[in-house]
């Protein structure tokens, strides 16, 4: 049985690798990939304190994130889609028309 | 363990199961309308949220006191009912102010209006969650749809952009509102937010460092969506990307959702966390303001300015938020049907001003308007007024509700710096006046109007100076509103 604690750690340590990739790097779609880094830790600690607790409801919202998720894949890639036919480019900094 | 699922009330689940019908109908309808007559498609959807609205209507007096169903996950009130016939008009006048529009940007689409009533879905789902995991599954239904819509001239190189910006912000936030729910489901053993404020009352936690990092996950997940600083930076990009009825859209329905989703997590949820949550709303707000007024001073683009605008405006909502207490809640709810008049009608008038290869969002396409076009200029000073706050606009009575509640609850510093901002409110609204009124037409190219332009833009017109002159029939739906609210809470 691993401790309620590891696990939180553990997901939070995901969960910070996620943020700063989304935060900083350039590529979109590595910002993505890290997005997902980042639900996928909220999902790990979910289901870590669903067992401690010994009732479902962290399973459910698991489960919820995870179709969430590829829905916000689909519709994320279809945008990147379309931005790159405009601009031929996935480089965040370099998408910048609009600003101030 | 032995799961046993009761069978829910369904009735109280009606105007979402319309809802659904009518979307998933709508994609259907669209497979047999030939291409250039679109149109229908969004006649077929104005009708359908006019249904909508009166089936939620008439629940109005039913629901003196809140019911809930899906094991006590969906709750239905009259605060929920009054934010569901917001989202509804706000859908219906978008819809009205789509249908020109899309024809001249060539995309005339049915998905346009299915996607906006899975959008409008979301958002009514979104105020009746008693639970985190629904209020959740609302925001996402909500904001999955818009993220397509503001992206929806797929051609056009601003609006992908403004598309992707709202994405990728979107979901980052919205994982770390995920982990905000997880805190909470950590520290309490739950997600409802009846047995949330329950285990905290029962075993102290009131200040328990988990529940209150939770509250900060919680407060940025729904600022963004409520375009609150420091979360207020995509909104002039989007806003001004975005196809400016989807703009307008965006500016009032997921700014309302969010708005009751934050009052009923902080009130009905962590009510406990109050000393917290005020001091961090506080701060917040005042920043919120004061950015949001002090950026628009210096925009060229209208579109941009009414971004900076909604900001603003945002800030002044979360003073009746802080306030907790009945005028509160009852301000909240009178200024967002106040603020669905003026700030689709002001969007209207940029989209009335598109003209051949011009967007119609420069502050020089304003030019001269009193001339050319004097009724048109007319309705723009009464939207301008309502924004600024000044009598007798419905914008006026929504902001004194607002201030007054939070005077009520001792708010003095904070209401005077709110009206300090009205003033600098005044300055950029009225730069638009100016350009009315004081400055002679360029010779320009045709206006576009479009009859349901005209209709929307006459129904919020109205409106906004009916509900100022007589606000009573609103202000005493808002007063059963905040009623029914602040009881459950004791």
């Amino acid at each position: 049985m691993i401790p309620l604690s590891h696990i939180i750690i553990f997901s939070l340590i995901i969960f910070t690798i996620g943020m700063v990739g989304a935060l900083s790097r350039r590529n979109v779609f590595i910002v993505l990939m890290s997005i997902e880094l980042m639900l996928n830790a909220v999902n790990i600690a979910l289901i870590g304190v669903s067992s401690a607790m010994g009732n479902l409801i962290g399973q459910v919202l698991a489960i919820f994130i995870i179709t969430v998720a590829a829905g916000e894949a689909a519709v994320g890639l279809a945008i990147v889609v379309a931005l790159y036919r405009n601009r031929l480019t996935v480089n965040v900094d370099a998408i910048n028309l609009l600003k101030w | 363990m032995n799961v046993t699922v009761p069978m829910p009330n369904l009735s109280l689940v009606v105007p979402e199961i319309l809802m659904v019908i009518l979307a998933c109908g709508l994609l259907l309808v669209d497979l047999f309308i030939p291409k250039d007559r679109k149109r229908v498609v969004g006649y077929i959807a104005l009708a359908g949220v006019v249904v909508v609205g009166v089936v939620t209507a008439a629940f109005w007096g039913k629901m003196a006191q809140p019911a809930t169903t899906f094991s006590g996950t969906f709750v239905l009130d009259r605060f929920a009912l009054f934010f569901k016939e917001v989202f509804l008009f706000t859908t219906g006048i978008t819809i009205l102010i789509s249908l020109k529009y899309l024809e001249i940007e060539k995309v005339s689409l049915g998905e346009y209006y299915a996607l906006m009533l899975f959008c409008t879905l979301g958002m009514m789902i979104m105020v009746s969650g008693a639970d985190l995991i629904v209020i959740y599954l609302g925001i996402e239904t909500m904001a999955l749809s818009v993220y397509v819509l503001a992206g929806f001239m797929k051609f056009d190189h601003k609006c992908t952009e403004a598309a992707l910006k709202y994405f990728l912000l979107g979901v980052f936030i919205s994982g770390i509102l995920l982990y905000g729910i997880t805190l909470i489901y950590a520290a309490t053993g739950s997600t409802q937010l009846a047995q949330v404020a329950a285990v905290i009352k029962e075993k102290g936690l009131a200040k328990n460092p988990l529940l209150v990092l939770a509250m900060f996950m919680l407060a940025a997940g729904l600022g963004l969506e409520i375009a609150m600083a420091p979360f207020h930076f995509w909104a002039p990009d989007v806003y001004e990307g975005a196809p400016t009825p989807i703009t307008a859209f965006i500016s009032v329905a997921p700014k309302a959702a969010a708005f009751a989703a934050l009052v009923r997590i902080f009130y009905h949820g962590i009510q406990l966390l109050e000393p917290q949550w005020q001091i961090l709303l506080w701060i917040i707000c005042a920043v919120t303001m004061t950015i949001g007024n002090v950026t628009a001073l210096m925009q060229q683009n209208v579109k941009r300015m009414l971004a900076y605008s909604s900001v603003a405006h945002a800030g002044y909502i979360l003073l009746g938020v802080l306030a907790a207490n009945q005028v509160g809640v009852q301000g909240i709810a009178f200024y967002f049907f106040a603020y669905a008049f003026m700030n689709m009608g002001a969007f209207g008038l940029v989209i009335y001003l598109r003209r051949e290869n011009i967007v119609g969002d420069d502050i020089d396409d304003f030019k001269g308007l009193a001339q050319t076009h004097p009724l048109l200029a007319v309705i723009m000073v009464v939207f301008l007024l309502s924004l600024a706050g000044i009598p007798p606009t419905a914008g006026f009575v929504g902001k004194f509700l607002l201030f007054a509640a939070a005077i009520k609850a001792g708010f003095y510093w904070l209401v005077a710096l709110a009206a300090l901002n009205s003033v600098v409110a005044l300055f950029y609204y009225f730069r638009i006046a100016k350009a009315m009124y004081m400055q002679s037409p360029e010779p320009l190219p045709q206006l576009s109007p479009g009859r349901g332009l005209v209709l929307a833009l006459v129904v919020v017109g109205v409106f906004t100076l009916f509900f100022g002159i007589y606000p009573q029939p609103l202000m005493s739906l808002a007063k059963d509103t905040a009623h029914t609210f602040m009881m459950f809470l004791s």
